[in-house]
């Protein structure tokens, strides 16, 4: 092969005044970019390995690592970037797809930090929530379009099943396979002392999770990896994958070297071999293709489990929703571009799909403009960063919202953006024994539980602020916010006023 | 300098109300006066009343109550009204020139009745028919208000304090079972004629102290509905609202009001199976009709009257009854001064509604 022409990403900078020679450095870095020499007595790096997950420097016990950009720098050109140099770089040498883990980390606008919450003064005073009641509850589901009694006041309306989020954030789905045993109960754990779901993603139920069941959605994705009747009746809801924001229009591949018996098992596939999920359902090609499997689901489950359908955000999502609502669905997930997986291909990640923001507010309008909208539950995801991102959600529409990256970075997750790698320092993208065991579900579920519990006492702030003790009499309150910074189509899109309006 | 209990700062709108359960008709002198206690609480931008029984002779007729900016607008307004109601009678509402009462605009009223081939042309009953046309009027025509669309009832309001708005209107001169008064301190709003309490949809009237901070959570609720909310305020929202749930969803008025002021979820824990499955029914399919924040309402109906706090009582409210009378009002001082001994007299809890119906009628 020809010279590699790439440069390291980064630099690993040692204090020698500092470093004891204790080689932590070198046993924790599964890239081996740390390695100790005998003959001198001292630990050297080899930059080129490094991929800034930063496992070292965090254990380090005096401190001695830092790790920076690597300093070399192209001539400078606004066009012709150094990241675009590098990615030229390396598919001159390999042939191959580009591939990235995590979503798309461009500059794009945030919408989330040009639209500002509302609070109460003199007139409608803010509501204190150490002192008063505050719901975050939210039910999850289809809704009637209305309810009806009979002559004496009895409710015979049958509501269809409800999921009930003691806080209105589930944690995303991440297949057992891309991410470990040990990342995964930490997420189940997690939800179940919350209250809330996570999501077992493609990958099927191990058995050993079965019992956390009433806190589990199951995903049915192209694949229809694990996938059997015990399954669909094992959790609460059951997700329908047909995108994700990171990668849309795109499938999923698990490599063979991460299903292990364990995985192998789980997935209902032989060891060792490729998992691929096709880019479509091989049984959906239609919306009324969908509307069928939403209803096999349902049928096999006695319409016992709400059935959700998710997507990644693109340009026509309003519409695609509309259609998902008639086809059946109890809830819609929709996942913007700043989704993370555990691999995808760079130039897809990049520049495929929108901002959850703008697809949220167009679908939630779509759905009211055609009167659909209280029918069904809308969650959305893609980079739901902290409490405040929750609350514009619900704000712009939202019933409630996945974190999967967020809650990825409670468990240790220093977004590297290495995961196709499988040596996941972290024990969390990695399904390699001695990594996994890094990570200890008796400890990481508590800090999961901490982060949301943490949003929640900030939602309830928030809340309050506004005047409002119910998470309810927020959702599609646009009036709660303001858009600083942004056109007047962003604005009219998004369906808000501008600061100072 | 005044020490904490003695100091007291008065602010916010006024509410008061007054229902002889009996069906037993009197003037308007009584809510005046107990409106006019209240004086402080209003700032001159506001008052209005609604009455309920007070036109016995068209007790059939839709009595259309509007306000016009201008003699083209009502011309133009008269045109479309004629196009789909009979109009039995029509004439200005009567007023005299009271001092604090001023730019007022044209004020009339109809007595009119949906014709009744494009009712049934519409396949709709009369009052969807009627409601249809009024919203239309309020998107469309600008300039002109109905602010009343009742049978039997009426709405009296404008800017002004309220009892200036009472005399204005001339309410001694009127009879009602019902009477219910606002004195407003708008601060969201313009003081305009139109936005004056109360709003009304058919003999739905909702008078309001409070701020609604789940407003645009409601509206884009009832907008999905057929509703249409065009003046920039919360108390619109709340009578279409009721408007909804009770006659377009046949929602019982008692699970209605567990809607707008639902219990707590901790409270729905500890009821029965049953009762918990109804009320979570209940927060699941209607929960952006929950109202929030501060607020203190009368819902005037037909056959009745319910008076609600927010769930944790942030507006004053205080009930009082003696005999076949039932008395509300934001100050207990309001009911005292035209009901010198109540044989009762309470404050309702938040979210705890007193519902004072016309004997006769049920729940």
């Amino acid at each position: 092969m020809s010279l590699d022409f790439n440069s390291p990403a980064f630099e690993v900078i040692r204090d020698e005044k500092k470093c004891i020679q204790c080689q932590v450095c070198a046993r924790q870095c599964s890239n081996k970019v740390h390695l100790y020499d005998e003959e001198d007595n001292v630990v050297r790096a080899d930059d080129i390995k490094c991929v800034n997950c930063h496992r070292c420097v965090v254990l380090c016990p005096t401190k001695a690592l830092v790790i920076k950009k690597y300093p070399l720098e192209f001539k400078e050109n606004a066009n012709w970037t150094d990241a675009a140099l590098k990615e030229i770089y390396k598919q001159s040498q390999t042939g191959g797809v580009l591939l990235s883990s995590m979503g798309n980390p461009k500059s794009f606008p945030i919408y989330w930090d040009r639209m500002l919450l509302n609070a109460s003064q003199v007139t409608n005073p803010s509501i204190d929530p150490l002192r008063e009641p505050m719901e975050t509850k939210v039910m999850i589901g289809r809704k009637p379009e209305k309810l009806e009694f009979d002559a004496k006041g009895k409710l015979v309306t049958n509501v269809p099943p409800q999921i009930e989020l003691s806080i209105p954030i589930m944690f995303s789905a991440m297949s057992y396979g891309s991410i470990s045993r040990n990342a995964h109960e930490s997420l189940a754990r997690a939800a179940t002392e919350l209250g809330i779901c996570y999501n077992t993603g493609e990958g099927g139920l191990n058995r050993d999770f079965y019992k956390y069941g009433k806190n589990t959605i199951v995903q049915v994705a192209s694949g229809r990896f694990g996938v059997h009747k015990e399954y669909l009746n094992a959790g609460a809801a059951i997700e329908i994958k047909i995108g994700q924001g990171a990668k849309p229009g795109i499938g999923g591949h698990l490599p063979g070297k991460k299903v292990g018996e364990d995985v192998s098992a789980t997935r209902m596939i032989p060891v060792g071999s490729d998992a691929i999920s096709p880019a479509p359902h091989h049984d959906i090609y239609s919306i009324e293709d969908l509307r069928q499997l939403i209803f096999s689901l349902k049928e096999v489950t006695a319409y016992k489990k709400p059935v959700f359908v998710k997507i990644a955000a693109v340009h026509n999502s309003a519409a695609i929703a509309s259609g998902i609502v008639r086809a059946g669905a109890d809830a819609i997930v929709i996942d913007g571009f700043r989704g993370g997986t555990g691999a995808a291909p760079t130039r897809v990640r990049d520049n495929v799909g929108i901002p959850i923001e703008l697809a949220l507010a167009a679908i939630d309008q779509r759905l009211r403009e055609e009167e659909i909208r209280n029918e069904v539950s809308l969650i959305i995801a893609g980079s739901i960063r902290n409490s405040a991102d929750v609350v514009k959600a619900v704000a712009l529409g939202a019933d409630a919202v996945y974190i999967g990256s967020a809650a990825v970075i409670a468990l240790g997750c220093h977004l590297c953006r290495s995961c196709s790698t499988g040596k996941c320092n972290w024990g969390i993208a990695t399904q390699e024994p001695e990594l996994v065991k890094r990570l200890n579900p008796d400890i990481m579920y508590k800090r999961l539980v901490n982060l949301a519990s943490a949003w929640n006492h900030e939602i309830q702030e928030l809340l309050g602020g506004m005047g409002i003790n119910a998470i309810d009499s927020l959702r599609g309150n646009r009036l709660m916010l303001r858009g600083i910074d942004l056109n007047e189509k962003e604005l009219e899109i998004l369906g808000i006023k501008y600061a100072g309006e | 300098m005044l020490k904490e209990g003695e100091l007291r700062i008065p602010s916010g709108c006024a509410i008061s109300g007054i229902i002889d359960k009996e069906g037993k008709r009197f003037n308007g002198d009584e809510i005046i006066k107990s409106i006019a206690l209240m004086h402080d609480r209003s700032n001159g931008l506001g008052g209005g009343f609604a009455a309920y029984g007070i036109y016995p002779q068209y007790k059939d007729f839709y009595a259309l109550h509007i306000f016009y900016d201008n003699l083209s607008i009502k011309m133009q307004t008269e045109n479309f009204i004629s196009k789909y109601f009979d109009i039995e009678s029509a004439g200005n509402i009567p007023t005299k020139s009271v001092l604090g009462v001023r730019n007022k605009p044209l004020i009339w009223r109809y007595f009119v009745h949906p014709r009744n081939y494009m009712v049934k042309d519409g396949f709709v009953d009369e009052a969807e028919f009627t409601s249809r046309y009024v919203i239309k009027i309020n998107k469309e025509y600008k300039g002109a208000y109905v602010f009343s669309s009742g049978k039997n009832m009426g709405t009296f309001k404008g800017v002004g304090y309220p009892e200036d708005i009472g005399k204005f209107f001339m309410l001694d001169t009127y009879e009602g079972y019902m009477w219910m008064a606002h004195g407003r301190f708008p601060t969201n709003t313009p003081g305009w004629w139109g936005g004056a309490h109360p709003f009304t949809m058919l003999d739905w009237s909702v008078i309001h102290n409070g701020e609604i901070s789940s407003y645009d959570a409601n509206r884009r609720f009832v907008e999905m509905y057929g509703y249409k909310c065009t003046l920039q305020t919360d108390t619109e929202v709340i009578t279409y609202l009721f408007d909804m749930l009770v006659r377009k969803h046949n929602i019982p008025m008692e699970k209605a009001i567990k809607v707008v002021a639902a219990p707590f979820w901790e409270d729905i824990e500890r009821e029965n199976k049953e009762v918990q499955n109804e009320l979570k029914s209940i927060r699941s399919v209607y929960a952006s009709a929950l109202i929030n924040g501060p607020f203190s309402i009368i819902l005037g109906f037909e056959k009745g009257m319910i008076v609600l706090n927010d769930r944790i009582k942030l507006r004053s409210l205080v009930a009082a009854e003696k005999g076949s009378r039932t008395y509300v009002a934001s100050e207990e001082s309001a009911i005292r001064i035209i009901c010198d001994n109540p044989h009762k007299i309470w404050s309702p809890q938040g979210g705890e509604p007193v519902i004072a119906l016309l004997k006769g009628e049920q729940k």
